[in-house]
């Protein structure tokens, strides 16, 4: 593994009035150069966490980063001052936000929005900005640039919006792009098209993705890999086949059967237990409140990451019973 | 149709665009553009689209949220755009709907009982004692616990919260249920767990819903029939295993390709429609479909396709359908 981006042994912490309370707890990920990484789970699960994590965006207090390390290109990111991570973002990574609603400025055009990205970032006169906000626009494939510079946000569709968004993240060169749930809110036909626009500039560009996502089927459209985080944990990893052929961890089967499928097949909802916060269990697997397999050993001892076959590995005490998954086989439907 | 409990025929609404504040209007925007449907009780209509296409507007209408241009709408045999305010507000005790967003549509500053309580308080005389109980009732009917009626909405997650807004639609026990896009902004588990939710409701009440989704595989986990809708037309009609088995119309082909599964394998697999809706102010002659459209021949430009059976009750508006043969 080149090891282009390695988040090693992260903990952060939320200090609340009940306490602090671990919300990441990251062993090791680590994303090659060029690939696209997808990170599943559901809401709670810590995926904006991580997110801002990498990109010093936590505000802190409430949150603590407790210990660990974020080396991009070999760089430890958490040593890095404030105004050294201004200068990272936009230029090494950025960032696609949940919504493209609010994250653009309603006051400001969004050719106007680009420009300024440019004027941040580089020594360039403002016509020279221009033009690069112009070939930014037509790079994220809008037709008629030059119209669309001079649109206010809320004269663009959920779509363009967030093509602009994409094209902001990707103006200052950045190789890096944390993409957080770029799609929710979107019709499926917009979907479609930011998720192939997000696709074909990480082949043309070159750049690394981290796509984070609640849905399966997304992830196992346009991502290489993928990890499933469960309660700011890391429970299974692999290659997107691997992980979607063979799912070890009850939790990933749980997140599989939650898609309605057909008509006539119930939505498999018979072992999903929903999360509660008054069932923390702090010292072993914390999925064990909720675990259809749960015995006494996953109450008291932390499963750790285990390889199972190729480059897909396991954190369930329960994944390796004769060779069985934890859960049943998940069926293709 | 025996038990029929909606009928909508060639319903239209139109949006006026001024140039001025008291000129006249310059054009209409055609938000909903007779759209003709008939719904049985008990049974699951999924209304699918991308977003412009006049769904919303069309559910609007049908409750008389809005003025309809023209068209009639019955609901159980009574005309709704024929009647008094009266006696329009004792039927609206039948038909309730459920908001997209539950984060909106819940009032931030009222306590559970409240917003749950509101619909029975202004058409029953319930109140005190037995309103406490009925909201209780409610709570535990959608899956959540009994004391939480003193709490505020921000207390509560997504998927949770949606639970709220189909408690207070139940609160009156209506006869038909307005779904608009119930999932659409919460997670996978919470969603699988609504579907669920909305199902079990549906045959332990008896319920009647209109489901208006984007999302395909919602509407097929939960719809008897679906209507595609573009550009305030009903391009496809028809029962579910139909619409889904024996897709007639390429608009609704491109929306299903357009769907990334488990099964999708690498990006290219998907495809997509280029473009946006076009707008509803000027729509394209002939066939609407036709500026997006991947069949669109010389025909299409020119001449409006009409509805095409299919099948039984599996109805098109394409040129390029083959008609049953002897249908």
């Amino acid at each position: 593994m080149s090891g282009y981006f390695e988040v090693k042994n992260l903990k952060v912490d939320f200090k609340t009035f009940e306490g602090q309370k671990n919300v990441l707890d990251i062993d090791s990920l680590a994303l090659d150069k060029g690939e696209t990484f997808g990170i599943v789970g559901e809401s709670g699960a810590g995926k904006t966490v991580l997110a801002l994590t990498i990109l010093l965006l936590l505000s802190a207090p409430p949150a603590v980063i407790r210990s660990g390390s974020i080396n991009l290109d070999g760089e430890n990111l958490l040593q890095k001052t404030e105004k050294e991570m201004q200068k990272i973002r936009g230029r090494n990574i950025s960032m696609i936000f949940q919504d493209p609603m609010s994250t653009l400025n309603p006051v400001f055009t969004v050719g106007e929005q680009i420009i300024r990205v440019f004027k941040n970032n580089k020594r360039i006169t403002r016509k020279d900005a221009q033009k690069e906000a112009l070939r930014m626009i037509e790079t994220v494939k809008l037709p008629d640039a030059a119209n669309i510079m001079a649109k206010y946000p809320h004269e663009l569709s959920g779509g363009q919006r967030q093509r602009i968004v994409i094209a902001i993240a990707l103006s200052c060169g950045s190789e890096f792009l944390i993409a957080d749930e770029p799609t929710r809110n979107l019709d499926v036909t917009i979907q479609a098209g930011i998720l192939k626009l997000v696709a074909e500039l990480q082949k043309e560009l070159g750049v690394t993705v981290l796509f984070i996502a609640n849905n399966l089927g997304l992830v196992s459209a346009i991502c290489s890999r993928v990890a499933i985080l469960h309660e700011g944990r890391i429970v299974e990893t692999g290659k997107v086949k691997e992980v979607l052929k063979d799912p070890r961890h009850p939790y990933t089967l749980t997140l599989l059967n939650a898609i309605p499928r057909d008509k006539g097949e119930k939505v498999n909802l018979d072992n999903i237990v929903f999360k509660d916060s008054e069932n923390a269990n702090e010292k072993g697997c914390r999925y064990y409140y909720r675990c259809p397999e749960k015995k006494d050993l996953c109450r008291d001892t932390e499963p750790v990451c285990r390889l199972i076959a190729g480059t897909h590995t396991v954190a369930c005490h329960m994944a390796f019973k004769g060779g069985e998954a934890g859960g049943k086989q998940h069926t293709e439907g | 149709m025996a038990n029929s409990i909606l009928k909508v025929r060639a319903l239209k609404k139109y949006f006026p665009v001024r140039s001025g504040f008291f000129s006249k209007p310059v054009a209409w925007v055609k938000a909903v553009d007779g759209v003709t449907l008939e719904m049985e009780q008990g049974e699951v209509l999924g209304l699918v689209g991308e977003s412009g296409c006049g769904k919303t507007t069309l559910v609007n209408v049908l409750l008389k949220l809005e003025e309809p241009t023209s068209g009639e709408v019955f609901f159980d045999g009574l005309d709704l755009f024929n009647m008094d305010k009266k006696s329009l507000r004792k039927i609206r005790k039948n038909i309730q709907i459920v908001f997209q967003d539950p984060f909106w549509s819940l009032n931030p500053r009222l306590l559970i009982r409240d917003i749950v309580g509101e619909p029975i308080k202004v058409h029953t005389n319930c109140g005190g004692e037995e309103l406490a109980t009925k909201v209780g009732d409610l709570m535990e009917m959608v899956g959540l616990p009994r004391n939480g009626v003193y709490k505020y909405p921000h207390e509560f997650s997504g998927g949770e919260r949606q639970r709220i807004a189909i408690a207070r639609a139940l609160a009156l026990s209506p006869k038909l249920v307005v779904l608009d896009e119930p999932t659409s902004s919460i997670d996978v588990l919470s969603q699988a767990q609504i579907l669920e939710l909305l199902r079990d409701l549906k045959e332990r009440l008896g319920l009647t819903y209109i489901l208006i989704s984007h999302d395909l595989s919602v509407v097929n986990y939960m719809a008897d029939r679906i209507a595609v809708m573009y550009l305030g037309k009903i391009v496809e009609y028809g029962p579910a295993e139909d619409v889904f088995g024996q897709t007639a119309h390429p608009y609704t082909k491109a929306l299903f390709a357009a769907i990334p599964t488990l099964d999708t394998e690498g990006i290219d697999s998907i495809t997509t429609i280029e473009g946006n809706v076009p707008s509803a102010i000027n729509p394209p002659s002939g066939c609407r479909f036709h500026t997006r459209c991947p069949m669109a021949k010389d025909i299409c430009k020119e001449k409006e396709p009409g509805m095409v059976d299919c099948d039984e009750g599996h109805i098109a508006a394409c040129h390029f359908i083959k008609q049953k043969p002897g249908g």
